[in-house]
């Protein structure tokens, strides 16, 4: 359907409706994405902090970036946390896809595993944050029964990123394992049958049929949970509000404690400029990995 | 399917036996949380079982006890009034997906189902939304929503994805496109206009996406944290999301009122839950299909 339309004489009136009924869009666009596109550019060349009209600064902000060891160790923590959650989750969500597609179709399975992804970051933090509490949390206590040692899960620099990854993953898995399920079940029963008749055992079928098979969804499911996890902010906020010591201060976090807690508005879209960048590269790259590896079945 | 028994099999029960009390062991602590007394929680961390059973939580948070008997049963004393941000949520959520929906029904209308000069390029311009993370636009939003003077008010809660929501407008473009022309050409051959084909043959077409679409704005809508973090304040827009942060702030840190405030998280997940099991299918079927976020 995008081929220039013919216009059938009787459908003249069209155009004048059509305009009608996009206009809402047009404006919703124009104001929310397209200018404050424009907008974000222009104050991350400037000194802003929003009670005051912007003063154009050219490249200062650029420079304090460089210079900022703040924002580069939020960036490698951002880095860390992404890694952690986009491995972690994907090989958990491809596993409980895998064994589901294998072994039931269960609606209600399928339902209940992605519970965790219809509950908000906040209620996920929370519930996290008083099961890992240090004294009375129930992990913690049953930590100390096995090993007489408890974690903090929270409190530690070492420890902070793991564990909002781990929330990460468990708010995540259930709803990238549908995802993945869903591209599984395109793949063709048949070859499995082929497969069994040739005497291959389930792992073999995983690692030579599914897989192969499986790479553009895996693809899409690593692009949306890399671009997912840059952006983690929620959970933070609510838990460790970048603590202890900006051991868990993602970048998200970092822009808004300079936006919202010091008003530097200018050095804040600098950053998030930053991250507009590389999040855009990233996703050029994988993309372009996913168009090398177009599924067999074509 | 495997059919025959196996030891494979039987491992794989076992990992999807530890994936579901992963997932749902915390669901079933916030509820053994919030049925128990503050106080003697510290005393018996570990019992599976609500500790000294008590819906004082549910009492505490909904505003039913005296700040004497909060406290007693180790509250702050601080009130969460739950009910108001009940409201706020529902009118966020329930505000944003009905226009959208509205919006984007009529745009899909006319990008799939009207010839006008212009539509695709339209189209493609718009198709630019998706590339443009949020985490980008949020400032600069946030700057234009109080130029407007619409910080701490519904409309400048749903402001940024009320009028052009990307997802929504590409998904009802996608089943219009599929309903066939025969039945629209018969409408316009008995004197039908462009409203009333909209309304009553392509919009009750499209009832099954509309639902979905709906579902899924309103899950959205109700989990959002960050943008009404941004634009509100006051107690009289803030969304339950944001009051159950505050909530926890203010509860003392030394000894936290976990009780209440697992009692305030269940029952702001409490419509969540219902909607996944009145829809839980749905909702399944809508993300294998779409990949929604």
């Amino acid at each position: 359907m995008t081929s220039r339309p013919k216009v059938p004489a009787a459908r003249r009136g069209d155009a004048r409706v059509a305009w009608l009924l996009v206009s809402p869009a047009i404006i919703g666009f124009s104001a929310f994405y397209g200018f404050p596109l424009v907008r974000g550019i222009y104050l991350s060349f400037t000194e802003f902090h929003v009670l005051t009209p912007p003063k154009w600064v050219g490249l200062a902000n650029f420079r304090e970036l460089l210079g900022d060891e703040v924002f580069w160790h939020s960036l490698e923590i951002t880095v860390y946390f992404v890694l952690l959650q986009v491995a972690i989750g994907t090989v958990v969500s491809l596993a409980i896809a895998a064994v589901l597609h294998r072994l039931t179709h269960s609606a209600l399975l399928r339902g209940v595993i992605l519970l965790p992804y219809l509950i908000s970051n906040v209620i996920a933090a929370l519930v996290w944050q008083w099961m890992l509490d240090p004294q009375l949390g129930i992990v913690n206590v049953l930590l100390k029964n096995l090993t007489g040692d408890t974690v903090q899960f929270f409190g530690s620099s070492a420890w902070a990123v793991p564990t909002l990854a781990a929330i990460s993953v468990w708010k995540w898995m259930g709803y990238f394992a549908i995802l993945i399920l869903a591209g599984l079940q395109t793949i063709p029963v048949a070859i499995y049958e082929a497969g069994r008749v040739d005497g291959a055992s389930e792992v073999q079928m995983f690692l030579r049929l599914t897989l192969p098979l499986l790479r553009p969804i895996l693809v899409m499911v690593v692009v949306l949970s890399v671009i997912n996890a840059f952006q983690v902010f929620d959970i933070v906020q609510i838990t460790t509000q970048g603590g202890p010591a900006n051991a868990s201060n993602v970048l998200q976090m970092y822009i808004y404690q300079k936006a919202f807690g010091q008003f530097d508005f200018g050095y804040a879209a600098t950053m998030s400029l930053a991250l507009l960048v590389l999040l855009a590269g990233i996703t050029f790259l994988q993309l372009r990995i996913a168009r090398a590896g177009q599924s067999d079945l074509g | 399917m495997i059919t025959r028994f196996s030891v494979g099999r039987v491992l794989a029960w076992v990992f999807i036996a530890v994936v579901l009390v992963v997932t749902l062991f915390p669901f079933y602590w916030i509820l053994r949380t919030a049925l128990s007394n503050n106080f003697t929680l510290a005393t018996n961390p570990s019992s599976l079982l609500p500790v000294d059973f008590t819906f004082g939580p549910f009492r505490r948070v909904l505003g039913l006890a005296t700040t004497a008997q909060a406290q007693a049963e180790g509250g702050s004393g601080a009130s969460l009034d739950v009910l108001l941000y009940l409201r706020n949520s529902v009118i966020y959520a329930a505000g944003l997906t009905v226009i959208v929906v509205l919006c984007s029904a009529g745009g899909a209308y006319a990008f799939a189902r009207l010839y006008w000069r212009g539509r695709d390029a339209v189209f493609s311009i718009l198709l630019c939304a998706l590339m443009i993370p949020s985490v980008f636009t949020m400032l600069p939003n946030f700057v234009l929503v109080k130029d407007l003077g619409l910080t701490n008010t519904f409309a400048g809660l749903i402001a940024p994805n009320a009028l052009f929501f990307a997802f929504a407008l590409f998904f009802l473009r996608q089943f219009m496109l599929g309903i066939p022309a025969e039945i629209e050409e018969a409408a316009i051959v008995d004197g039908a206009g462009y409203f009333r084909i909209l309304f009553r043959i392509i919009l009750p077409m499209s009832s099954g996406p509309l639902t979905t679409l709906s579902l899924l704005m309103f899950i959205v809508a109700w989990n959002d944290y960050f943008w009404p973090l941004l634009v509100t304040s006051k107690n009289s827009v803030q969304p339950l999301t944001l009051a159950l942060g505050v909530f926890k702030q203010s509860s003392p840190n030394t000894a936290p009122d976990w009780a209440g405030l697992m009692a305030a998280t269940l029952v702001a997940a409490l419509p969540m839950l219902a909607l996944f099991v009145v829809f839980g299918r749905r909702i399944v079927n809508s993300i294998g299909f779409t990949g929604f976020r």
